[in-house]
């Protein structure tokens, strides 16, 4: 007969902000679209762009992010799968990356989904658009999307900036012709913004907007190291919708703030011992995009007492971090001055973003794993779940050398396959019982139906 | 003569690590191991280094499945499956030429999986249609070179690059005088023949090649192919060698009469154009040239390159080819359709993975002959 599993029970409470969280998501999607309303600008481009140039256009500047935009097509099943059927008949293959195909799938449908679910007809087409290229599939994307809006009779001029020039170390200067490689870009790239947009560019509203890049960044950062206490203040689920904002506005007051705000209540939760999940007795990571449709798996989780601490993902790929001489992964602090010219922003903001977490393992799988083994120490990590990301290819790049790296250091590893964004790559069922199965082979039992 | 020379094309292939070993023994140099057509050779060969293209063997490259995730591009796997199974085992060194993030996970799992003296990545720029990306990769290719130098003991001068990008322009210069050749009607040579040239190019020692090029363009304007054939086929897309595939299609007809791959056309349609900074003139080569489309943005370029060609070959019907997972191609194949069609060159699109299912291709490509023969209006 099984014996009893006596399991602390911690206090838990939901987050004072999460309103705030959901309407500063609501708004952003409702802005781009009212834009032209209000006499604005709008923009698209990815999650990684350098936003903050385009916030020198001035403050009615409105952007929509193409990954966080085909995670919010992916949550509602039913639309990503109408979204999936048009971009297959207009003949592009199904093993694009499904952010991408659900983007286009909305274009193609000539429909626009807000956060709530709510699809509004006619997909509103940018103004220009402004991406970075690390990914394979980055400017390709918004080329493609040039390239359908221009069949729908709406020229988009493009203007994307390569950002593929290795990861620097923590421990020695950029090297300058790289840097400046970027740097040059960006200058162009204002040029370029005046010129399509008709507007002049203020210098002054983009120093503010790579402080307020720099702050949001690092103070995400200070969020999720406070969930290495134990119990942990925030769970996985609830961090995806709190990083978006990063993804959606990193370069805005508001997203700072909101950070802000965010840190000093996960601090009081930690003074007062509240926990994400009240049963917590075994912490795991994830890597890369969750299958977005499917999120019941991280509640499925708690039954086990098993709560999802974060990921890499969570963390870098909008947290800025840095690794200190003794080893131990930390926030990256902001310089000390704010940026006062338009050549100390574009160094500044460059020499920043180089460091992005998330871009390192597109280089060398061995600097990711570094990361993801210091998180495991830090957080106080029992088990990695790797999800083998179809939908990805970016974020999934050498993550089978991740899977390897992590095993030599001795953490148990669950890899499951799946796709972030096209359900049909998906098994939830099958995906439950082998994740079931591994948590039972780390002697834990079902507390709770 | 002739037949020789493309017998001789066919089996440098059959036997590419019997010639590279043999090479090696021969001259006592280095041969380096490179995954994609943006490592500029021209350094290599002025230091007397012999590059030979990594490339896979259509063999189910199960042994990868614990270094690269299934979801990415068969030859990536294929590629990393060759240095698992030790068939590249004299290679001194490997290098990648940034491109695609496929290729970049074999250099990765090679270089941590398989014992090598060398490894090197050149930062390759993506942003080849800005202004900045020339100079900035002439950086790039100063630190590549002078990791070259302290890999061989071997001080790269002047006229040592002189000496490497002469070989490589003759070499380039010589397979698009005989591609020119595939203009003919009849055309003097089948696409199979062509491929295997521009193969066997990326193997051998092109000072080699480039005697037997010469030697085959002094009677290829005199040869008549022995073959019905009567529909001028492209063939466009992703990494391509599958010879089998190009053989059997062929046999159904068809003539391929141009390619637009980096197997093909693509790798040798650039010159470097002499500069006096000689890092200068290599990086405009490879930045300028016709690209892979990982990096062809934010214009078609290359589309637009393939409409040209279609039109100077007077191409009936192209095949576009993606390998599975190929996304750089993968993505562009609806504009490439449409641009194609434009010029009144239909188009099909086949899905190659690491075997091709014959079978199913070969009732889908007779049934896209048919139609560019009229025969369909028949039934």
């Amino acid at each position: 007969m099984a014996s009893r599993v006596e399991v602390k029970e911690y206090p838990t409470e939901p987050l004072k902000c999460w309103e705030q969280a959901k309407n500063l998501r609501k708004n952003y999607y409702e802005d781009y679209l009212h834009a032209h309303e209000k006499g604005g600008v709008r923009w698209a481009g990815g999650a990684w762009s350098f936003s903050s140039i385009p916030a020198g256009l001035g403050e009615d500047v409105y952007c929509i992010t193409g990954e966080p935009y085909g995670a919010t097509v992916a949550f509602f099943k039913d639309f990503a799968s109408k979204c999936h059927d048009a971009t297959e008949a207009a003949g592009f293959p199904r093993t694009l990356c499904s952010y991408m195909r659900n983007y286009w799938g909305s274009i193609l449908l000539d429909k626009y989904i807000l956060t709530d679910g709510t699809v509004v007809d006619g997909y509103p087409p940018p103004d220009f658009i402004w991406q970075d290229h690390i990914c394979c599939s980055h400017a390709k994307w918004y080329q493609l999307v040039r390239w359908l809006e221009k069949k729908r009779g709406k020229e988009v001029p493009m203007y994307s900036v390569d950002v593929s020039v290795g990861y620097p170390s923590d421990f020695a200067p950029e090297e300058d012709y790289k840097v400046n490689y970027i740097v040059e870009q960006l200058s162009d790239g204002i040029e370029w913004l005046e010129k399509v947009t008709g507007r002049n560019y203020n210098d002054s509203l983009l120093c503010d907007a790579v402080w307020n890049e720099m702050k949001a960044t690092s103070v995400w950062a200070e969020v999720c190291a406070l969930n290495q206490g134990v119990p942990a203040p925030l769970d996985e689920k609830t961090m995806y919708s709190l990083y978006v904002m990063g993804t959606l506005m990193k370069h805005r007051p508001e997203c700072a703030a909101f950070y802000e705000t965010l840190r000093d209540e996960v601090k009081d939760r930690i003074r007062r011992g509240i926990a994400a999940v009240s049963n917590e007795r075994f912490r795991v990571i994830t890597d890369t995009q969750p299958p977005w449709g499917f999120l019941k798996i991280f509640r499925e989780m708690e039954k086990y007492g098993v709560v999802s601490v974060g990921s890499l993902y969570t963390y870098g790929l909008i947290g800025m971090w840095q690794y200190q001489p003794d080893g131990k992964w930390i926030p990256r602090p902001i310089p000390p001055k704010k940026p006062q010219t338009r050549e100390e922003a574009l160094q500044t903001i460059v020499r920043w973003t180089m460091h992005k977490p998330e871009w390192a393992h597109f280089y060398q799988p061995e600097l990711k794993t570094k990361m993801m083994d210091s998180i495991v120490k830090q957080w106080k990590v029992n088990a990695v779940l790797l999800h083998y990301n179809r939908g990805c290819e970016g974020l999934s790049v050498h993550i089978a050398e991740n899977r390897l790296g992590l095993i030599d250091t001795g953490i148990p590893v669950f890899p499951f396959e799946g796709n972030m964004g096209d359900e049909r790559d998906f098994d939830l069922s099958g995906t439950m019982s082998r994740l079931t199965a591994f948590f039972e082979s780390m002697g834990l039992r079902k507390l709770k139906e | 003569m002739i037949d020789e020379a493309f017998t001789q094309f066919r089996e440098w292939i059959d036997n590419r690590h019997e010639y590279a070993k043999a090479w090696k023994e021969k001259t006592g140099n280095k041969v380096a191991g490179y995954f994609c057509t943006y490592v500029p050779e021209e350094i290599l060969y002025a230091a007397d280094t012999l590059p030979v293209r990594v490339l896979g063997s259509h063999d189910p490259p199960t042994v990868t499945e614990p270094y690269i995730f299934a979801m990415y591009c068969h030859f990536c796997r294929d590629c990393l499956a060759q240095g698992l199974r030790g068939k590249f085992n004299y290679l001194d060194g490997i290098i990648e030429g940034q491109s695609c993030i496929h290729l970049r996970q074999a250099f990765n799992a090679w270089r941590l999986h398989i014992p090598i003296d060398y490894a090197y990545y050149i930062y390759v720029p993506h942003g080849i249609q800005t202004r900045r990306a020339i100079p900035y990769f002439r950086e790039e290719l100063a630190q590549f070179k002078q990791s070259i130098e302290k890999w061989t003991s071997k001080s790269i001068t002047n006229q040592d690059l002189d000496r490497g990008i002469q070989v490589l322009n003759r070499n380039r210069e010589l397979m698009r005088k005989v591609t020119e050749y595939r203009k003919a009607d009849p055309p003097k040579l089948t696409g199979l023949e062509a491929m295997e040239m521009t193969l066997s190019s990326q193997m051998v020692d092109k000072n080699e090649h480039n005697r037997l090029l010469e030697q085959l363009l002094q009677e290829l304007p005199n040869r008549k192919l022995d073959r019905q054939s009567n529909i001028r086929l492209m063939i466009i897309g992703s990494e391509d060698d599958d010879r089998v595939f190009m053989k059997n299609v062929e046999n159904l007809g068809a003539t391929f009469v141009v390619d637009e791959h980096c197997t093909g056309t693509r790798y040798y349609w650039d010159n470097v154009e002499p500069q006096e900074d000689r890092l200068t003139a290599i990086a405009t080569r490879y930045v300028n040239r016709v690209p892979c489309p990982s990096k062809d943005w934010p214009e078609l370029t290359r589309i637009q390159h393939a409409v040209n060609l279609a039109k100077e070959y007077n191409v009936n019907g192209a095949l576009i080819i993606q390998n599975k997972f190929c996304d750089p191609h993968g993505i562009e194949i609806p504009p490439l359709k449409d641009a194609l069609s434009k010029v009144g060159v239909q188009t099909y699109p086949l899905e190659f993975d690491v075997t091709v299912p014959w079978g199913q291709f070969r009732t889908r490509v007779e049934a896209f002959l048919e139609t560019l023969t009229g025969l369909e209006e028949l039934f």
